[in-house]
């Protein structure tokens, strides 16, 4: 009979000495002993069926051969995917500073153990909020949907209202996101845009009203299109007592007004761009800024990393704002639920925008804007081929409409695929409505040559 | 072969890296460049034009960002410095950081991890071209449905209360499908205090009300008072066992029976899970839905508070709520499936943290059956044997001391308070001066003056010898010289905070432009 346990490098204390000497300190001699609370009945009773181990060289290999079916972007793969996570350049500092083992394997220790950890949250929180011109920001959250559904609860709470209104053309998985949450507390009200993904304030009008808690509006909408309505908008929703909610792709913050210039009440969105790797979607990271009202701050559910000063003079050290607020403090009188969220990612996103500073983001979102717009000109001008809101500014994505083709979303993608390309989301599941098109995007890591070879592709899978 | 000697006890004590640094928006040079953003070639410069054109100055940024702008090496080395001043469980020992399972994340999975194959791939790519992914995620699954003898999982939500969150949703989903969700109807659910507060504020959040129940003599709730408590109102019970006392509640399953019996589902958070696996699973005890944090019970990384992972399992009876997309395999290939019309929806975009699934999976694929119930006994010896330590230091004590422990366990430093004055926050601080964590309760303080330890698998007994030394020694300390305990810490990266600005409006501050507009510098 082999030994029992077996020696596994990952657990100490499975070196036989070292486990006898143990047990002999518990006066046992076996562990089971130690389960005695656990009753026979509850017990498993077999070995779990799970493969027989591997060691780290075969784990290794093992893995790798099974990854590498995948088909990477960025990795032999072109690819235009948005939708909610981009591929972006990843500067090799954010990397770098992602892989510490100090932050990976760090989680919730105070000033005086994560001391490190707690600035590194305070400076992303403190460039978020200079690129959103807002004072108060929150640690990260889930992601974009979160964040956003989070902010309308706020909202709902602060004002006493129970409705809120959302561009009907949003991230249909953000919506699904938003109105689970929300039920059964609150309502979603889908205000379809005009002829365009341009969200016009009239559009709000009948539905603006002593029910609403909040006007939420993404720019750029789902579609891409940077709205320009924000400032009729917001003074439409607060003239009926209700506050302004703006998602917003961080990354188009040098070049675009942050929300708070034109009057939000709250920004959220998603810190996937800022250096963060897309992870098959686990790069998401949502977030939260607001201005300094206590009456609002309040209604936060998140941890809030603040700064305050020492018994050194000169120093400063950190600790949770109004943590009172929390569900770790209130548990079901707190304010939502609050747990594990997306730190790391924030840290991250803090060391992206040191590293780009004022001048990169307006570089780089001048970049992301003039190649959408080529990109859109030289797709629109493919024969069959259209593009939405063609005449308007997008940002990173716009949608391709198929209808002047024979073909299908997915036909088309499958013979890019076979050139190297992955063609936009095929809108079909989520907006039949909108007929066969799909969602681009485009971002800095586009050179000419590849939307160019894009462009040629489309010409020839699409020429009837 | 002879053992190599112990390592002797030096005077020097280890301690936490103090670099000092500034604030990053005090270190500005203006015009130095971090990094530079690729440049848009002459062909789409020609093409595009005045890009800008078409917007309205009122939606054009007018003032750039107030940045800090710095050279590239300036910015890794000041992060590099904020890392090494942050105790992760690569550095400190974690053994005081209880309910948390900080063990070992292999460095092999997050070699894995970063690989292009995984960091790199859009969660909308077709199904063809992200098979090696789905096939990870298919496979775990099946592992950890053994593991727990749920019939299916999700791995969408984002960390343990996103789970717990999602598990939530799935109950008024069933209950809304009969349509007795609501007042009047299926409105409350059960959960316990020494379950993790989420237990309570997810379902709340969800739509319903929250009774808690308190512990009986034995450190879990009594049954005859439970029954009492359940009606033809109770939805469902959120419960950990064992609880974050460390305590196996041994009538669980008739606890499940009773709220069964009402008409209510019962959902067990099994994030202390880790001295449980491969001996007792949530089927046995008759739970309905499950949850398990795949960055803390199979070791991906907490990554300073997320991304977690999130794995929300549920019998056949509730699978269909579950969110979409569910992972699925034909025999030939593997796909996504979004048809699922009784499901809940989303409640995190695309896939979850599928970086953590990996991880786990791997981790799994290195101990095997006997290895993960290795983990489990390990954990529970290293447990006891820190218990054994603990109690022979003057001052701390267990409740309800003649139940056996699991994995963790609560302890009291109440006599230590009222012999001395030194609090167990005092104490926490006092720790952070040997560079190592300790923890205290969640809230409410069930048990006066709190302590929670849990040393996972992955405690040596050198480390537990040494984790007993310091409480051993600081506890020494607060009896002989209250008032140095009290001002602690000494020797860590930074001394004594002043708690009062987070609390005022006045003076709080998230962000530098908030704290400077307040007068701070």
């Amino acid at each position: 009979m082999a030994a029992w346990p077996p020696v596994h490098p990952y657990i100490p204390n499975s070196a036989p000495g070292v486990r006898g000497e143990m047990m002999r300190e518990l006066g046992i001699a076996s562990v089971d002993e130690l389960l005695q609370d656990i009753p026979a009945h509850l017990r498993l009773g077999r070995a779990l069926h799970l493969p027989e181990p591997l060691t780290e060289m075969e784990l290794a290999r093992h893995t790798r051969e099974v990854l590498a079916v995948n088909r990477v972007p960025g990795d032999g793969l072109l690819s235009f995917l948005g939708g909610g996570c981009a591929q972006h350049f990843i500067p090799a500092v954010c990397d770098e500073i992602a892989g510490r083992g100090e932050f990976l394997t760090a989680y919730t220790g105070d000033t005086y153990e994560d001391h490190g950890r707690w600035q590194a949250l305070f400076e992303f929180a403190s460039q978020l909020g200079e690129l959103l011109e807002m004072d108060m920001v929150s640690t990260p959250t889930y992601d974009w949907g979160q964040a956003a559904a989070t902010a309308m609860r706020m909202a709902g709470r602060a004002t006493g209202r129970r409705e809120v209104l959302v561009p009907a053309a949003i991230s249909p998985e953000r919506l699904a996101i938003i109105r689970s949450y929300l039920h059964p507390a609150m309502e979603v009200r889908t205000v379809a845009a005009d002829k365009s993904a341009q969200l016009e304030p009239d559009a709000l009008a009948d539905h603006l009203g002593p029910a609403t808690a909040a006007v939420y509006l993404e720019t750029p909408s789902y579609t891409g299109l940077v709205q320009v309505h924000g400032a009729a908008i917001a003074a439409a929703a607060h003239a009926a007592g209700a506050l302004f909610i703006v998602g917003v792709d961080p990354l188009s913050l040098g070049v675009l007004a942050p929300p708070a210039a034109y009057g939000a009440d709250i920004a959220v969105g998603d810190l996937q761009p800022l250096g963060i790797h897309m992870n098959y979607g686990g790069g998401l990271a949502g977030f939260i800024a607001l201005h300094d009202d206590p009456r609002l701050v309040m209604e936060l559910p998140t941890r809030l990393a603040g700064i305050t000063t020492t018994a050194v003079p000169g120093e400063y050290g950190f600790g949770e704002v109004a943590f009172g607020r929390t569900s770790f403090i209130e548990r079901e009188k707190g304010k939502e639920y609050v747990g594990t969220g997306t730190n790391l990612w924030g840290i991250v996103a803090g060391v992206y925008l040191a590293l780009l500073g004022p001048q990169g983001m307006r570089e780089l979102g001048e970049g992301i804007m003039r190649r959408t717009r080529y990109a859109m000109d030289r797709i629109a001008a493919i024969p069959g081929l259209s593009v939405a809101d063609a005449a308007e500014t997008h940002f990173k994505e716009f949608v391709v409409s198929f209808a002047g083709t024979r073909r299908t979303v997915a036909e088309v993608n499958r013979e890019l695929l076979a050139r190297g390309i992955h063609g936009g989301h095929d809108l079909a599941r989520d907006w039949p409505a909108v007929g066969p098109s799909s969602l681009y995007c485009v971002t800095e890591v586009h050179r000419q040559a590849d939307i160019d070879r894009l462009v040629d592709a489309l010409a020839e899978v699409t020429r009837s | 072969m002879n053992r190599p000697p112990e390592v002797p006890q030096t005077p020097q004590r280890p301690r936490q890296a103090a670099w000092h640094e500034p604030i990053i928006m005090q270190m500005s040079t203006p015009g130095a460049r971090g990094v530079l953003p690729p440049p848009v070639e002459p062909g789409i410069l020609a093409a595009t034009g005045d890009s800008l054109a078409g917007l309205p100055l009122s939606v054009r940024r007018v003032t750039p960002p107030a940045l800090p702008e710095l050279s590239q090496y300036e910015v890794l080395r000041h992060y590099v410095r904020l890392s090494q001043e942050t105790l992760g469980n690569d550095v400190g020992v974690q053994i005081g950081k209880g309910t948390t399972t900080l063990k070992y994340s292999p460095k092999v999975q997050e070699h894995a991890a970063r690989l292009p194959a995984v960091a790199d791939l859009h969660p909308l790519q077709v199904e063809e071209t992200v098979q090696g992914i789905l096939r990870v995620m298919y496979e775990f699954e099946g592992m950890i449905k053994d593991i727990s003898g749920m019939d299916r999982f999700s791995f969408q939500p984002g960390g343990g209360s996103q789970a717990i969150y999602t598990n939530a949703l799935i109950m008024r989903a069933y209950h809304e499908e009969r349509g007795q969700f609501g007042p009047g109807g299926k409105d409350q659910v059960l959960t316990t205090i020494f379950s993790h507060p989420a237990n309570a504020a997810c379902p709340k959040t969800a739509g319903f009300d929250v009774v808690t129940l308190w512990p009986g003599p034995d450190g879990y709730p009594d049954l005859a008072d439970a029954r009492r408590l359940i009606s033809e109102r109770t939805a469902g019970l959120f419960i950990t066992n064992p609880e974050d006392s460390g305590i196996f509640n041994p009538v669980i399953d008739q606890l499940v029976g009773a709220v069964h019996a009402a008409g209510g589902i019962c959902v067990y958070d099994q994030a202390n899970a880790n001295g449980l696996l491969g001996i007792t699973r949530a089927r046995e005890a008759g739970f309905d839905l499950c949850h398990f944090n795949l960055h803390k019970t199979f070791s991906s990384p907490h990554g300073s508070g997320g991304p977690g992972s999130g794995a929300s399992g549920a019998t056949d009876q509730l699978a269909k709520y579950l969110p979409v997309p569910t992972v699925e395999f034909d025999g030939t290939r593997h796909w996504l499936n979004y048809e699922r019309p009784a499901s809940i929806g989303m409640v995190r975009g695309f896939h979850g943290a599928v970086q953590g699934v990996l991880r786990a999976w791997m981790w799994i694929l290195s101990l095997g059956p006997a290895g993960l119930r290795s983990v489990a006994e390990t954990a529970i010896l290293n447990n006891n044997y820190l218990l054994k330590q603990m109690l022979a230091i003057r001052g701390v004590d267990i409740p309800y001391p003649h139940m056996r422990r699991i994995e963790q366990v609560r302890y009291t430093l109440q006599a230590l308070f009222e012999a001395t004055g030194v609090s167990t926050h005092d104490v926490r601080a006092r720790a952070a001066d040997y560079a190592t964590h300790y923890w205290t309760s969640h809230h409410p303080f069930v048990v006066p003056e709190p302590a929670t330890f849990e040393p996972t698998e992955s405690s040596s007994k050198a480390d537990l010898d040494w984790y007993a030394g310091v409480i051993r020694e600081i506890a020494a300390d607060a009896y002989a010289n209250p008032a140095f305990v009290r001002t602690a810490p000494h020797n860590a990266p930074v001394h004594k905070i002043d708690p009062a600005p987070l609390d005022d409006p006045a003076r709080w501050a998230t962000t530098w432009r908030g704290f400077v507009r307040k007068g701070g510098r």
